[in-house]
């Protein structure tokens, strides 16, 4: 509709507008009394809208083929059926939001409570868990790779390398027994989890360090109980604004792995998001028309202003630009379709690119002679000073650098003031 | 306490860098800023020995300080160019003639020729008739597109080598996010690169020495080298599109400074799926300006200023593009869609 060159405004791209009457008619279904309008003008019975909600979903898995919703050996007359067993986990991160042991007492409760009926096996786990993983790097404070660092990666490689016997067809036998996982934790953890969160100065460096802590303990969770995909519930509007807030992060290298429907960068566990097609209004809809049990939790950016962190001042601005152009968030989504990550396929005989410890993605910083992040290095260089003459008494560092071909600084001062 | 320069030590700090958040005296300021443009000149290869380069120049801070800049530069470090002054006449009342006035004071205090090119004489078409056809929502599409060719054919009058544009560290990621919030895939693969490509025929490389130099810094460099710039803004651009992404970005930058080179730093590093449907590069058939479809836009936008139909470039209508060719009128139906939006 309003691609590039087209209009920017959504409602110029329509001929006619038709003029909203109180009993508008099912596009679907012609018939059914409309209760709900979503994108521009499509509206929607309830049947009709149920109906299209699942068969978005279905589509979505089966088109990506990642999941295989047929089991090997059955008939294919069975396609209705969604052949896998999840498990669903949960991870409780009130340590990093500040919420009393209370707060999160009752709250994990609530959700035992919804996970339950679901009948599914489910996990709750606490986010100061991630202290106990293996030979486990996140120490408050170290940036420096330390020796825990290489092992874990090591210890990490030896895992993917083993899990990596594991075929798609176990996945389906290979579900954990029903237990509520370990939502206990130790009071050095709850420290130490504490102690990092207030290291961090700004709430952009938190929000993202709680993802990447947040996307490690759910891996670990995944791997430990050997499950090979992790279906993550994040939205069309939602994956928009984190695409954005990365670009302005510098994660260009790694949007697609971060935004796309499939997240191939940890070997053995496959992290999907068969929700990338629903915009918040059809998820919010659905789930009151039907009533999905929800439980409403404040996490790291609740009740912040505009702009106290990157990523809430990417929400606001995306939401503001979406009221005025309706096709800002699809355009956005459909970008970050066209997006593919820079992942060396998973070949065991290549030698693997060196990845970043914390996110796993392919590391970006080859230094090429003319790029964005030589020229920052070449500020840093230049504001500072460097560990050379500090005698002179002319501007800039050494009187080689500041003047070239021996013209030397003068007593008027250096070349550079002469302008 | 007074701040000692983070530079040299000895002096006051006078300013805090926008970019890296040190401390530096005027000197040193002055001194980093030149030379990191050297450093992007130098290790992107955009300039050589013995050519003639053009400097886009719009009186505006950005090309003022371009100028000064590579005046400065190219004495010190001796890169045996050959420089001068290229800018574009526009015909925006109020706007463009006051800035050309202090080109032409650039001119005299740089000693650099200059050369003035207007779309009057160019297309037969001011900024300002355009407006009255168009309307105050699309036309800096046209600007912006007349000015390009403009500066080329501007270029090719004065058979220099290379175009130098003032485009510095903010538009480039404004570019970038702006091209992500409308979906042009072609353009965020091109738009994070430093200089367009120079094909044996056609168009004349452009490249941009200040990609990597903020917006802030070079308000301050002006500032306290007291140059002589226009800053108004034009008075047609409140309602562009990109005013979004520019409030977006310096919001971003309140927040993080290196948000901007951040931005940059995805842009460049972002990578397109094979497969992905790109333009191809041709030429236009009418003037034989480069152009990716049968006819290129200015052509297209042309075309529709005259025949009264302002609205038959903005938008996909590259199907029309062979009646336009040969010179058949539109149907009604056609012409209906592209006549100007009456409020």
């Amino acid at each position: 509709m309003c691609e590039v060159e087209g209009d920017y405004n959504g409602l110029e791209c329509n001929q006619k507008i038709p003029v909203p009457t109180l009993n508008r008619k099912c596009m679907k279904c012609k018939e059914g009394a409309a209760v709900l309008i979503i994108r521009v003008n499509d509206a929607f019975c309830r049947a009709c809208f149920k109906e299209y909600f699942i068969h978005k979903f279905r589509a979505m898995l089966g088109k990506n083929r990642v999941i295989f919703p047929q089991e090997k050996g059955l008939s294919r007359e069975a396609p209705k059926k969604l052949r896998f067993m999840p498990g669903i986990i949960y991870i409780d991160d009130g340590g990093a939001c500040g919420r009393s042991a209370e707060e999160r007492q009752r709250s994990n409760a609530l959700l035992k409570s919804i996970f339950t009926e679901t009948g599914f096996p489910y996990f709750i786990v606490s986010l100061e868990q991630v202290f106990s993983l293996p030979a486990s790097v996140l120490v408050p404070g170290t940036s420096d790779p330390d020796p825990s660092n290489l092992s874990y990666k090591q210890a990490v490689d030896q895992y993917v390398k083993e899990k990596q016997t594991l075929t798609e067809e176990n996945v389906a036998s290979a579900v954990a027994q029903l237990s509520m996982g370990d939502s206990a934790y130790s009071p050095e953890h709850k420290l130490a989890l504490e102690r990092l969160f207030s290291s961090l100065k700004t709430l952009t460096a938190k929000e993202d360090m709680l993802q990447t802590l947040r996307q490690h303990l759910i891996l670990h969770i995944a791997r430990e109980n050997g499950y090979s995909k992790v279906m993550m519930g994040d939205s069309c509007s939602r994956l928009a604004v984190r695409l954005l807030s990365n670009i302005a992060l510098g994660r260009g290298a790694a949007l697609a792995s971060d935004t796309g429907f499939s997240d191939p960068r940890y070997g053995d566990v496959v992290i999907v998001r068969p929700m990338r097609d629903y915009s918040s209004k059809e998820i919010a809809f659905y789930s009151r028309m039907f009533n999905v049990p929800s439980v409403i939790i404040s996490g790291l950016d609740t009740k912040t202003h505009d702009k106290a962190s990157i990523q809430r001042l990417t929400e606001s601005f995306v939401t503001n630009l979406q009221s005025d152009f309706p096709s800002t968030v699809s355009t956005i989504y459909r970008t970050s379709e066209k997006l593919h990550t820079v992942m060396p396929p998973q070949s065991q005989s290549a030698e693997p690119a060196s990845k970043c410890l914390l996110c796993l993605c392919t590391l970006d910083t080859k230094e090429d002679k003319a790029s964005a992040f030589h020229a920052t290095l070449v500020s840093e260089q230049l504001s500072q000073i460097k560990l050379q003459d500090l005698s002179l008494d002319a501007p800039g560092q050494s009187a080689e650098q500041c003047c070239t071909e021996g013209q030397g600084c003068g007593p008027g001062g250096c070349c550079s003031s002469n302008r | 306490m007074p701040v000692q320069c983070s530079n040299c030590v000895q002096r006051r700090a006078v300013l805090k860098r926008p970019k890296t958040g040190h401390s530096l005296c005027k000197d040193c300021f002055f001194w980093a800023f030149e030379e990191e443009i050297h450093q992007t000149i130098m290790s992107a290869g955009l300039l050589n020995r013995g050519e003639t380069v053009a400097i886009g120049a719009s009186g505006g801070k950005d090309s003022t300080v371009l100028a000064h800049v590579m005046k400065v530069l190219n004495e010190r470090y001796d890169y045996g160019l050959n420089l001068l002054l290229l800018s574009v006449d526009e015909g925006i009342t109020g706007y463009r003639d006051d800035s050309l006035e202090t080109v032409k004071r650039n001119q005299q205090q740089y000693e650099l020729p200059l050369k003035i090119v207007s779309y009057e004489e160019l297309y037969g078409w001011t900024m300002d008739a355009i407006v009255k056809q168009v309307g105050l929502k699309n036309n800096c599409t046209f600007c912006g597109v007349f000015r390009r060719q403009a500066l080329d054919r501007g270029a090719m009058m004065l058979k220099v080598d290379k175009i130098c544009t003032g485009h510095n560290a903010d538009d480039v990621a404004e570019t970038v996010l702006m091209n992500v919030l409308r979906g042009d895939i072609a353009r965020l693969r091109r738009c994070t690169a430093i200089s367009t490509a120079s094909d044996g025929e056609g168009a004349i490389p452009r490249c941009k020495p200040l990609k990597y130099a903020y917006e802030k810094e070079i308000v301050l460099y002006a500032y306290f080298k007291k140059l002589d710039y226009f800053s108004t803004e034009c008075i047609y651009s409140p309602n562009a599109y990109r005013g979004h992404a520019r409030a977006f970005l310096k919001d971003l930058e309140s927040i993080r400074p290196s948000s901007i080179i951040d931005v940059i730093h995805s842009g460049e590093t972002l990578s397109i799926k094979e497969g992905v449907k790109m333009p191809v590069q041709g030429t236009c058939s009418r003037c034989g300006y480069i152009s990716s479809q049968a006819l290129c836009k200015s052509c297209v936008l042309l075309e529709g200023l005259n025949r009264g139909l302002p609205k038959l470039g903005i938008g996909k209508h590259h199907r029309l593009h062979g009646k336009i060719l040969a010179q058949e009128p539109l149907t009604e139906q056609e012409e209906k869609k592209l006549k100007p939006v009456d409020f």
